[in-house]
């Protein structure tokens, strides 16, 4: 029996096999969650099927908050459940989990990898990947550029906490003609400040670890760190922490 | 259901509004409740009860009225139902928990009100609620601000008398509220034409005791490991109590509690094993505020108390009955209201914490979720210390804002169902 965790977020949808023995990741597949996460799923499950397996070698386990739209999963549970256990296989039993959602942003504490606390932000969409892509989209640019463009940017202050107050300050600045790297910088400083924000709410556990979709971006990352006052590590599976967990999990 | 269109209209009620609300109860309710396996038989008086929860009781008021007698209505459990009672009025809560009314509220109210407040005000300004035309009295307390402002927006339609209700708990404060509850009686006699005799008022005390040790007689079955009835239900129930008929509704439950006697000598849970067991603590839910109950309830929790107004601190603590004149008997009232009672309006306001580590373990509670209701401010801020509490104590803990719409039920299945998943691991 092997066993698979399908995510399904809010922007990306992930799928991870792992083997019998739950140690290693056999395969691995990302794809966009587009407008309908029920074809997502099945084009996941064709993924699965394709890597020549029979479905009654598989237990699947669904994730992530499009879990319903996953027919033909076993079971399904929470994402911050799956998180906490995924980013405890990559990262280690004791771990401050941030995991930056497209939409929403979440703080898991971990210990003796369990779950034994965890926040997430409201209902407000600061703080969340949808910040940056409601930026990048603003300024013209699809995320890697954005992210690419910040690198080389000065921090300035984005001092507006809501999203939609937040673009009309961007654009703001764009008439003022502030270099668009510094607005970009800045856009992702704003993101780091929320999600400092959230971490301090809660006691934290062992070291940061970041899963989500930018696990992938120095940037982000390096003012992490700084803001946390302490190294925020990861690793580029960490994208894929809700979906290793959710394997992890399956029985 | 019985037709009570003509009682609306006699009611001056905006009907047309009205008749949505009416279309809009039965599915929810359906959905909520009836939809519930394995439910005590006990239960259909409280189902019929809510179908017709603008019909039945309603009409009962009318007809009190008809006869000469008086309505006052109340918003806050610190204000003592004892009094109009002895005076010959009919008590009944006017707590609204329902979308329906907040728009009506918003068009006077600031858009950062609690949506119990707005709802409230909703409900008298849109005339859609006949609770809010039948009564003669409004009472209002001085608590939260939120409220303490809305009665003087309130007092311009309806008939308002306000009690200035301390915001410690010294002994002058004590005083002060005794004060406060002599001025209410006068005010009560004077609205019913009726003097309030010792006789009377003991009587009033022995009723609304023999209510609360029936509500808590209930909440005794949800100690147990099989607990007979669901959290759902017992909402229901505590919710009824603030506007049925006391008498009538203590016996109801005194049956529907025999028949949970027999449940448990055989064992009989309503829940699935493993049930998480929840303490819920926070903010009021009022009538018809399921949400959270049914959320907890349909992702494998067992909602096995409420630390809330609609819950354990309205019925936990009995009023002294050795009480022999009017003076003795308001002092043990202040005791009660004011001493058994931990809203975050006062500071501080520690024994909450002490109630809800001391409830966590009576209920054996696996974990404990603080609700706020949007914008309630005081609460808000306690949660600090309820976190921290709980957290220093090793009882696990979710804080929860929520608001009458449902716009957030799937965060809130996450955040609980990770919460219940949580308790499992
Ligand atoms: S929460 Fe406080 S103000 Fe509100 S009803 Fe309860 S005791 Fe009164
Ligand atoms: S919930 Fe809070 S803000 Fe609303 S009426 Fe009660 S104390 Fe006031």
């Amino acid at each position: 029996m092997l066993f698979a965790g399908i995510d399904i977020g809010s922007t990306a949808a992930k799928a991870v096999l792992m083997s019998e023995d739950k140690r290693e990741i056999v395969a691995r597949n990302l794809m966009p969650s587009g407008w309908n996460s029920r074809e997502t799923a099945e084009r996941l499950l064709s993924w699965l099927m394709s890597l020549g397996y029979s479905r009654d070698d598989i237990r699947i386990i669904a994730t992530g908050y499009g879990r319903v739209s996953v027919p033909y999963a076993d079971s399904t549970l929470t994402e911050i459940t799956c998180h906490g256990k995924g980013a405890a296989f990559l990262g280690g039993d004791d771990l401050t989990v941030i995991d930056i959602g497209g939409q929403d942003t979440k703080v898991i504490i971990i210990k003796n990898s369990r779950v034994i606390d965890f926040v997430m932000n409201d209902k407000c969409s600061a703080g969340t990947g949808k910040f940056l892509e409601v930026m990048a989209n603003r300024m013209g640019l699809t995320l890697p550029e954005f992210f690419a463009l910040a690198e080389h940017g000065k921090d300035i202050k984005i001092s507006s906490m809501c999203t939609v107050f937040a673009e009309s300050e961007i654009v703001s600045l764009m008439g003022l003609g502030t270099p668009r790297e510094d607005i970009a910088c800045g856009a992702v400083g704003s993101v780091v400040s929320k999600v400092a924000t959230l971490v301090s709410k809660k006691a934290s556990s062992g070291k940061y670890y970041l899963t989500g979709g930018f696990c992938e971006s120095p940037l982000l990352i390096r003012k992490l760190s700084e803001t946390l006052g302490s190294e925020v590590f990861t690793t580029p599976d960490a994208r894929f922490a809700g979906a290793i967990g959710a394997a992890l999990l399956g029985k | 259901m019985a037709d009570y269109h003509a009682m609306w209209e006699s009611l001056g009620m905006d009907v047309k509004t009205h008749d949505l609300l009416c279309e809009a109860l039965p599915g929810a309710f359906g959905d909520v409740y009836l939809s519930q396996e394995n439910r005590p038989e006990g239960m259909d008086y409280f189902n019929m009860v809510v179908a017709e929860i603008h019909g039945i009781r309603p009409a009962e008021l009318v007809e009190h009225k008809k006869n000469g007698g008086k309505v006052v209505g109340t918003f806050c459990i610190h204000v003592p139902d004892e009094i109009p009672i002895a005076a010959g009025a009919i008590a009944t809560g006017l707590c609204s928990g329902s979308q329906f009314w907040v728009p009506g509220g918003e068009k006077k109210l600031p858009a950062a009100t609690c949506p119990l407040i707005k709802a409230s005000l909703g409900a008298r300004f849109d005339r859609t609620c006949p609770f809010f035309r039948l009564a003669d009295l409004f009472v209002g307390e001085t608590t939260c601000d939120g409220k303490k402002k809305a009665w003087e927006i309130l007092a311009e339609d309806a008939p308002m008398y306000i009690m200035d209700i301390p915001q410690m708990k010294r002994p002058k404060d004590y005083e002060h509220w005794e004060d406060e509850i002599h001025g209410y009686l006068k005010r009560c006699e004077e609205l019913t034409g009726n003097k309030v005799t010792p006789a009377n008022l003991r009587a009033a005390i022995k009723l609304l005791n023999n209510k609360r040790k029936a509500l808590q007689r209930l909440a005794e079955f949800r100690k147990l490991d099989n607990i007979p009835i669901s959290g759902k239900d017992v909402l229901l129930i505590t919710q009824i109590a603030f506007y049925d008929d006391p008498a009538r509704i203590t016996a109801q439950i005194n049956k529907l509690c025999d028949e949970l006697d027999e449940r448990a000598k055989n064992n009989v849970s309503v829940f699935k094993k493993g049930a998480k067991r929840i303490l819920l603590t926070g903010t009021p839910l009022s009538i018809p505020n399921w949400k959270l109950h049914h959320l907890i309830e349909t992702l494998g929790g067992a909602v096995v108390c409420e630390e809330m107004c609609t819950g354990i601190r309205y019925y936990e603590k009995c009023v002294d009955e050795s009480g022999s004149t009017i003076d003795e008997m308001i002092k043990h009232l202040t005791e009660r209201y004011m001493g058994a009672i931990h809203c975050a309006c006062f500071t501080p306001n520690f024994e909450r914490i002490d109630d809800i580590k001391r409830l966590a373990k009576e209920y054996k509670a696996d974990g404990v979720i603080d609700v706020n209701l949007k914008f309630c401010n005081i609460y808000d801020t306690e949660g600090y210390f309820v976190e921290r509490e709980l957290n220093n104590a090793g009882i696990p803990v979710l804080g929860i804002e929520t608001d009458y719409t449902d716009q957030d039920a799937e965060q809130l299945k996450t955040r609980i169902g990770a919460f219940i998943e949580m308790l499992g691991n």
